[in-house]
């Protein structure tokens, strides 16, 4: 027994004297410490709450929300539940995230791409571009766009292509197809379609690898993919038909519209966020060296075939980590959508945050589902990156 | 062991931070200590909360912020107003941002009971009503099926909207602004076909048109709009304060003590209920924390509540608007505050 106590009195001293110990002994203090902030805080606030009467809690989500929003991707009516208005909300952010990502993708590369051209023109354009829409705040840019959206024909003079698509301040009025009995022939022939010029490809990718002989894949594929549901569209007698939008007293109705909140939030960060990516593709394809593009030359491949096939290849590998900022960037600007009323989560969340008074909770939400996009995102990003990553042989 | 330390100080720290919010009791003692009351008023609103030209906030519900800045004070410029939007008033108002929040907020079950606010009476009866161009040859609200509607997020009014076009089964397309400033930018760059807010907002609102001949306020009124101060529920003295300041400016209309008199009769008058209220007689100051001439120093302030209405509001200002029903029970309106005693 003495010798135990001894023995652990040493260990507690040999805890201050050993260097690894001690410092792993102070990292459990400082998370120790971290843990009970956190508990203090959150003792506090549901303290602070009770004393305010106020209820914690996400039941207000089963509440019914009373209010309209203009853009709903899924059904909602002013009688819905606050917790289906976030979801509109969140649908509406995904939306223009995802569309504002693709546009801004390509925007981004083209630029990135054309500015390093022999062309003396479209070189200096796309650098006005670039540092003139990378030095405005994105917010201004977002309100430029709303004003001039706004600033277009009025409804009674709408600018109109075929008497059934219609243009003016209050945004694009499509018409809307309505599907028709053996429509779904239709599109489960085109699903086949890109199911079948996806294992061509397969196999083209694999001859050519082999052999050598390229293969026509862009108008096989293409065929695949169109000409069998046409044939089957036409043969079924059409069946689809299209809800043309009317002039009513005030506006439209019928078809569907495209609000000018989301062309102007939608357009503005696809060109904030491209300038930024056409800065990170131009320094992705300047990194490779200018060996590589020269053996190219000497092996005789045109400019387009290297820059597609030596080049990108190589300068991806650079511009990725770089542009999965960029792409996180853009979905939390979206959330400056409330400047101009598009009904975004944060719009719809501000607005049920006012109506139920669950501040709390509201915020909590917000920045769960922004972290849950942002790692999301992460997450393909760098799956995609260890894809393309070099692999040595 | 430095770290350890530092750790030890950000505990404390967060401690003595934390602690410090813990209790909102003592409003009035938290005014007084910090020399100046902080007031939530619009963020800018023709009449009720708008800039001077020496750029000092003034307006209907400004001159509600000073009046009760001179209760507690004697002096109706010891406040610091901040400017609030339809939405951000009330998470201001709960944490404590604020201590009076006097911005057009509509009396509501929900707001009181659910919000955990307290509000301390009704300073203008207001209903919802619409303003749009008179080319569209609109009469009612009831005809606007398929219209665009701007509406400030946040508000009753949004609620109402959404019910008065379900109930009438008609359907429209909210706009959503943050402001009654892009509001009104919008409605003009006929973004929506009418505006919907208070009809007080609205007449507010038309003053800054340029072709204000142009635009007409419909007739219905599709809601009831009971506009009043109020604070965080829990602190009776300090809802106490703001209930009184208003009381003293309907009573003072109804006995006829205004801004230029006031001084003479708090010497003293034959009217006891006067000299209760002004402080010649009784101790109601006392009762409620405050000196005894708190109510004088109100009235020299801002005057009494037909003068604030005449000066922002009435029919010699842009608003024009008539008293209705903000005039005195006396004179056929719904104005009527219990004694002084």
């Amino acid at each position: 027994m003495a010798n135990s106590r001894q023995e652990s009195g040493f260990q507690i001293r040999r805890i201050w004297s050993d260097e690894r110990a001690r410092s792993a002994l102070f990292q459990i203090l400082v998370v120790l410490g971290l843990a009970l902030l956190v508990a203090f805080f959150v003792a506090n606030t549901m303290a602070n709450l009770q004393a305010r009467g106020m209820e914690p809690g996400f039941g207000f989500l089963q509440d019914p929300a009373f209010f309209e929003i203009n853009q709903n991707l899924i059904e909602y009516a002013s009688t819905s539940t606050f917790g289906r208005a976030l979801v509109v909300g969140l649908l509406n952010t995904l939306l223009v995230s995802a569309a504002g990502i693709i546009s801004a993708t390509v925007i981004g590369f083209l630029a990135g791409v054309f500015r390093l051209s022999n062309n003396w023109l479209v070189g200096r354009l796309i650098g006005v571009y670039v540092e003139f829409t990378r030095n405005v705040p994105v917010l201004l840019q977002i309100i430029f766009w709303w004003s001039i959206l706004t600033g277009l024909p009025k409804v009674a003079d709408s600018l109109s292509i075929g008497n059934s698509l219609f243009l003016n301040n209050r945004g694009v009025r499509m018409p809307a197809p309505i599907l028709e009995n053996g429509f779904g022939w239709v599109a489960l022939a085109f699903l086949l379609g890109v199911f079948a010029s996806y294992l061509v490809g397969r196999w083209a990718r694999r001859r050519h690898m082999a052999t050598g002989q390229p293969f026509p894949m862009l108008w096989v594929g293409l065929g695949l993919v169109v000409l069998p549901p046409l044939l089957l569209f036409v043969a079924l007698g059409q069946p689809l038909d299209w809800d043309i939008p009317e002039k009513t007293r005030f506006n439209f109705r019928g078809g569907f519209n495209i609000t000018p909140e989301l062309v102007a939030l939608w357009w503005a960060l696809t060109t904030y966020t491209g300038a930024f990516i056409s800065e990170i593709v131009r320094a992705g394809i300047l990194s490779v060296s200018k060996g590589q593009s020269e053996a190219a030359h000497a092996l005789g491949l045109r400019p387009g075939l290297t820059m597609r096939k030596i080049i990108i290849p190589q300068a991806l590998r650079v511009i990725i980590p770089p542009l999965t900022s960029q792409y996180l960037n853009l979905t939390k600007n979206s959330s400056l959508a409330i400047a101009i009323g598009y009904q975004d989560l944060v719009s719809i969340g501000n607005t049920v945050l006012n109506q139920s008074g669950q501040a709390i909770e509201v915020v909590g939400i917000w920045m769960v589902v922004y972290l849950s996009l942002s790692l999301g995102t992460s997450a393909f990003m760098n799956w995609y990156n260890s894809h393309i990553a070099l692999v040595e042989r | 062991m430095k770290s350890v330390k530092y750790f030890a100080a950000a505990i404390v720290a967060a401690a003595t931070i934390g602690g410090a919010s813990i209790s909102h009791a003592a409003t009035l003692d938290d005014v007084r200590a910090a020399g100046a009351l902080k007031c939530g008023i619009n963020t800018g609103l023709p009449g009720f909360a708008y800039t001077d030209d020496s750029g000092n906030w003034t307006g209907f519900d400004a001159a509600f912020c000073r009046a009760v800045a001179a209760a507690v004070f004697g002096d109706g410029n010891k406040v610091q107003f901040v400017n609030l939007t339809g939405a951000n008033r009330f998470p201001a108002l709960a944490s404590g941002e604020i201590d009076l929040l006097s911005r057009n907020t509509t009396w509501t079950f929900s707001r009181d009971v659910d919000l955990a606010f307290t509000f301390v009476g009704v300073n203008y009866y207001d209903g919802q009503g619409f303003i749009g161009r008179k080319s569209l040859g609109v009469k009612s609200a009831k005809e606007l099926d398929g219209a665009s509607v701007c509406i400030q997020t946040g508000t009753t009014t949004e609620l109402n909207l959404a019910d008065f076009f379900r109930v009438n089964n008609i359907k429209f397309e909210p706009v959503p602004i943050e402001t009654n400033e892009e509001a009104r930018v919008a409605y003009l760059a006929d973004r929506c076909d009418v505006y919907t807010t208070d009809a007080s907002g609205l007449a507010a609102t038309k003053t800054t048109f340029e072709n204000a001949d142009a635009h007409m306020v419909f007739p219905e009124i599709i809601s009831k709009e009971p506009l009043g101060p109020l604070v965080r529920q829990g602190d009776d003295q300090w809802a106490d304060v703001a209930r009184w300041t208003l009381n003293v400016l309907i009573n003072a209309e109804e006995y006829g003590v205004t801004q230029a008199n006031v001084a003479e009769m708090a010497k003293g008058t034959n009217n006891p209920e006067i000299n209760r209220m002004l402080g010649s007689e009784g101790s109601l100051g006392e009762m409620l924390g405050l000196q005894k001439d708190w109510a004088a120093n109100v009235i020299k302030a801002v005057g009494n509540y037909g003068e604030i209405f005449d000066r922002f509001l009435g029919p010699n200002t842009a608003l024009a608007l008539d008293r209705g029903q903000n005039a005195l029970y006396t004179k056929g309106g719904l104005l009527y505050a219990p004694p002084m005693r």
